[in-house]
């Protein structure tokens, strides 16, 4: 049997249809790569048997007329998403133990597909962070190695790094991810994949433990740009029980998947020429407009003159709204409750002092913060009024061009440690992820290279409203003319 | 009884005092089997914890959808006070922490309610329409109750009931308009009147689906409005009037010693009828209200709003100035209209046909009394109003004389049989035979001749006693016109 783990999507559905290889064959692959590397620790939680269960399902199902898209195809699912009867916990040990009696609308929806669960993956607490470091877990270790000869464990990124790197060293041929600031594409980066987060409101939050409502949007992680469309896909779609889902159609996005982007103006924002980037990822954008070009696009100088700050602005509303998000892990109806104190303030502040970690606790002091009588006008008030400003800037650009081409990260996955008592440096990885995020745009991350240390970098792609389509065919684009075929050497 | 028109004065030592108010009514939106952000139910007295949803309790993930008929019901009482509709509202979070709010946050309106200004007039004198006056609404916006913590059921802990949590609420401010618990407790009885007829609350306040916040404060008459104090969830109309009336003369008090009246939250005991200190200003929640990033405005369009006008029902006022127009005294009128249910139930007694100022009469008059006795409200009385229609018909058209027609009022209480049967049944008709008449006329002035002298001699009022005669001796069957007719023929 060959190695099935080293297949695309794409191409495991067309094997496994066609009766070339089994889906119990392709879970029990899986499942052993999964035991195999957990030395990553990228998965909080292992369920073989739930990839085994929905694998025999598609194998019963083969040939059936009504097998769904994902039939045969086991998944990671980011610890993010509510599972039923599995643990759930935002990485975050206020909620350790917690096995919600629900499944979220996204998790759903790729279990309707006939996608089996292969576990749960590792993240940032509440998806606060970028490096995956302040997981109650401890970080993922990335699979990736620099060329520095330090072997020095690096970060996949984050919030979703034990996404990015679950797909990275081929432990997940999929996965779900939760982007509010760079979380999918930030990771999808580090690690050499490609991850998409689409316009916000294409996923349904409901289910998925918030961070900052306004922002949070779930999409896929995975090894090509067609698997991000059959995934995105099958997570898509309204949902009632979310009040700013989109009630709109999911188009047939891996179907309509084309690399001619010919007539596109591709739009490159001077304001992303920041200070301090490496010569190596200004040098693989300069390559990425080069491809582009080569496919037919036009590319075109844009202005986003808010951009410097979108970081400032993020990092007062995602706070904002996580501040009162997380409110209610509060010892009384569920996860930790810590015991022996006099009164229920006392119980509050005992419960969440050691159910929460530092970084969360900084967001819900900030947010409080801004939100204070007296404050808020001038924090809050103000950064709504910038992220409309933010949104303009978009908008503005859109009419001069049809999608943005950028650097996904401002740098090469770093060693764990190296920015973690720097909040600031630590913020700075998405100076060009939250922009999109705050315009509630399509944006995802394609791997374009290698950096001089033999590390992946990322091209991002920002599209208008509802144009995921566009920015999956400029992704395909790139994927095709990059040929990126790095991988990590396995030393786990 | 006080004199309606006088202005209401708390006498102090340097003179009179003007007490003013302004009610924040919390009333249940009781129109809908649901909470306002969740499909559970609100049924009153239900177990403990047995009508909470997921969102209810605020589990991981879960998102609150707006029930649109709780809107409605806003929307229509709103209507329903004149006041102006925002079609455009939104959400705000009001962050606290307490065991009885799961989110951790209110989901309320504060910077844009659903519903602006309006006002409802009040008459301080049912028999006078002098006496009427005008309390202006200033706005009502929808948030989520919160649940009820229970301190009798362990000996060292409290329990949470969340049954109640996230029922929807209909704040209505009112201005600082009312200067006498009088107006207050008129202004609470119209409003719940409104509510009921609008069918949005029912107005139990017993059972909590209405209760008020008192704002109250002191001043010399002219002078500017005085520093106030609100007391919190006061549940029944004789007690908030009991509130004001305390708080008044205590604040005037305070004030004439010298002392300041402090800006704070009072709390009522019923037992004392007493208010005493919550918290002060300084103890105050920093509540950090913002925008709720999990819900979209709230924006109404044209066929909603003329929906929501079409489906209301006659209202008091109108009704009132209705009945008056067809003769019904101001007094009657106003009795009629007071309640929802004796509207109703009069309309289908005036569409029986009946003449509506008789039928309001013998209503006030007869039917109330006869209830009364019975210990039966409206909705419960044995009689119909086509019954009652019957009834009447029978005294109209000289069947029956009103004496007669009280005790076959008594019969249909008791037997439940028709009123013509009865009178038919009993031999109850009234009789115009001149000959029977006149001769029990003969025996009783033979049986009285003394009286028929004095008579004669100048005793006018010697008359009604004849007739009373006659009439017993008749069983007060004999039409009243043709005894006196006869009598005077005999004795004039």
């Amino acid at each position: 049997m060959s190695d099935l783990t080293s297949l695309s999507i794409a191409e495991l559905r067309e094997g496994f249809r066609s009766g070339e290889f089994t889906a119990r064959e392709i879970a029990e692959q899986y499942n052993a790569a999964v035991a195999g590397a957990r030395t990553l620790n990228a998965y909080t939680v292992e369920t073989p048997e739930d990839a085994l269960a929905a694998a025999s399902a598609a194998d019963e199902a083969r040939t059936s007329s009504e097998l769904g898209s994902l039939a045969g195809i086991p998944l990671g699912i980011k610890d993010l998403f509510a599972t039923r009867g599995v643990d759930t916990t935002a990485g975050s040990r206020i909620l350790k133990d917690f096995k919600p009696p629900y499944e979220s609308t996204v998790s759903a929806n790729l279990r309707k597909a006939g996608a089996g669960m292969l576990g749960k993956l590792n993240m940032d607490e509440f998806a606060m962070g970028s490096s995956n470091e302040t997981s109650a877990y401890g970080p993922v270790i990335s699979p990736w190695k620099a060329a520095d000869g330090s072997n020095a464990a690096l970060t996949p990124g984050g919030s979703s790094g034990g996404s990015a790197a679950a797909v990275a060293a081929g432990i997940a041929p999929g996965v779900t991810g939760t982007d509010t600031g760079g979380s999918i594409r930030q990771p999808a980066a580090f690690t050499g994949i490609c991850g998409i987060k689409p316009t916000y409101g294409r996923c349904s939050r409901w289910g998925i433990v918030s961070f900052a409502s306004s922002l949070d949007q779930a999409g896929p992680m995975a090894r090509t740009v067609r698997d991000c469309a059959i995934l995105l896909e099958a997570m898509a779609g309204f949902d009632p029980k979310d009040s700013t889902s989109l009630d709109l159609p999911v188009p047939n996005w891996a179907a309509g998947l084309s690399s001619d982007l010919k007539g596109k103006r591709v739009g490159v924002p001077k304001e992303y020429r920041i200070d301090g980037v490496p010569a190596d990822i200004n040098a693989l954008w300069d390559q990425g407009i080069e491809w582009l070009k080569d496919t037919g696009a036009t590319p075109v100088e844009i202005s986003l003159p808010h951009t410097k700050y979108a970081l400032p602005t993020y990092y007062i509303i995602a706070p904002a709204e996580a501040s009162s998000n997380l409110a209610r892990y509060d010892g009384v109806r569920y996860g930790l409750r810590e015991e022996g104190v006099k009164t229920l303030d006392d119980m509050y502040a005992a419960t969440r002092a050691a159910g929460f970690g530092a970084e969360v606790k900084r967001r819900i002091m900030i947010g409080t913060y801004v939100l204070s009588a007296g404050f808020y006008d001038a924090y809050f008030t103000k950064a709504q009024k910038v992220r409309s400003l933010i949104k303009r800037d978009f908008e503005q650009a859109f009419e001069t061009c049809d999608l943005i081409l950028t650097p996904t990260a401002p740098s090469a996955a770093f060693a764990l440690g190296d920015k973690s008592s720097d909040p600031i440096a630590m913020y700075l990885n998405d100076v060009f992820a939250v922009p999109a995020s705050l315009a509630g745009l399509p944006a995802m991350s394609v791997p374009g290279g290698l950096d001089s240390d033999g590390l992946p970098l990322g091209l991002q792609i920002i599209g208008r409203e509802l144009d995921e389509q566009g920015v999956l065919n400029a992704g395909l684009a790139i994927e095709e003319r990059a040929g990126f075929t790095a991988k990590p050497k396995r030393w786990w | 009884m006080a004199d309606a028109s006088a202005p209401f004065r708390i006498k102090g030592e340097t003179g009179d005092w003007e007490v003013v108010v302004g009610l924040e009514v919390h009333a249940q939106i009781t129109a809908t089997a649901s909470k306002l952000f969740s499909g559970a139910a609100t049924a009153f007295g239900a177990e403990p914890n047995t009508q909470v949803s997921l969102i209810d309790a605020a589990m991981p993930g879960m998102l609150p959808v707006p029930n649109r008929e709780c809107i409605r019901q806003a929307v229509r009482t709103g209507m329903a006070l004149d006041a102006k509709i925002n079609r455009s509202s939104r959400f705000d979070r009001k962050n606290y922490f307490y065991a009885d709010l799961p989110q951790g946050y209110q989901i309320s309106q504060l910077f844009h309610p659903l519903v602006g200004e309006g006002e409802v007039e009040i008459l301080l004198d049912e028999k006078d329409e002098n006496s009427a006056k005008r309390v202006g609404i200033e706005r009502i916006h929808v948030e989520q109750d919160a649940g009820k913590l229970m301190h009798d059921q362990h000996p060292t802990m409290s329990y949470v009931d969340l049954n109640r949590a996230g029922v929807a609420l209909m704040e209505i401010v009112s201005r600082p308009d009312m200067r006498s618990p009088a107006e207050a407790g008129a202004y609470l009885r119209k409003l719940r009147a409104i509510l009921r007829y609008v069918g949005s609350c029912d107005g139990n306040m017993e059972e909590g689906s209405m209760r008020a916040d008192v704002n109250v404060s002191v001043r010399k008459p002219g002078a500017e409005y005085g520093t106030r104090t609100e007391t919190k969830n006061v549940n029944s109309v004789r007690f908030v009037m009991q509130v004001i009336e305390y708080e008044a003369r205590r604040q005037v008090e305070v004030l004439e010693e010298g002392g300041t009246i402090a800006q704070e939250t009072r709390l009522f005991d019923p037992d004392r009828g007493t208010t005493r200190t919550l918290r002060s200003k300084e103890d105050a929640h920093d509540y950090r209200y913002f925008p709720d990033p999990d819900l979209l405005p709230l924006e109404l369009d044209d066929a909603f709003l003329e929906e929501c006008r079409s489906s209301l029902p006659e209202l008091p006022d109108s009704k009132r100035k209705r009945y008056e127009g067809s003769g019904i005294t101001p007094y009657n009128a106003s009795v009629l209209t007071a309640e929802v249910e004796t509207a109703r139930w009069f309309d289908a007694l005036l569409e029986a046909g009946v003449q509506p100022t008789q039928a309001a009469n013998w209503v006030v008059a007869e039917l109330f009394g006869a209830l009364n006795r019975l210990g039966k409200s409206i909705e419960e009385s044995p009689v119909s109003p086509s019954q009652a229609a019957e009834l009447l018909g029978l005294v109209a058209d000289g069947t029956i004389s009103g004496t007669i027609a009280k005790q076959v009022l008594e019969i249909m209480l008791e037997t439940g049989e028709g009123a013509a049967d009865i009178v038919e049944k009993r031999g109850l008709k009234q009789t115009s035979d001149t000959g029977a008449i006149d001769s029990e006329i003969e025996k009783i002035l033979a049986a009285n001749a003394d009286k028929v002298a004095e008579y004669k001699g100048g005793k006018q009022q010697l008359f009604g006693f004849f007739v009373g005669q006659t009439m017993k001796a008749m069983q007060g069957k004999a039409n009243p016109q043709v005894v006196n007719e006869r009598l005077r023929a005999k004795l004039d």
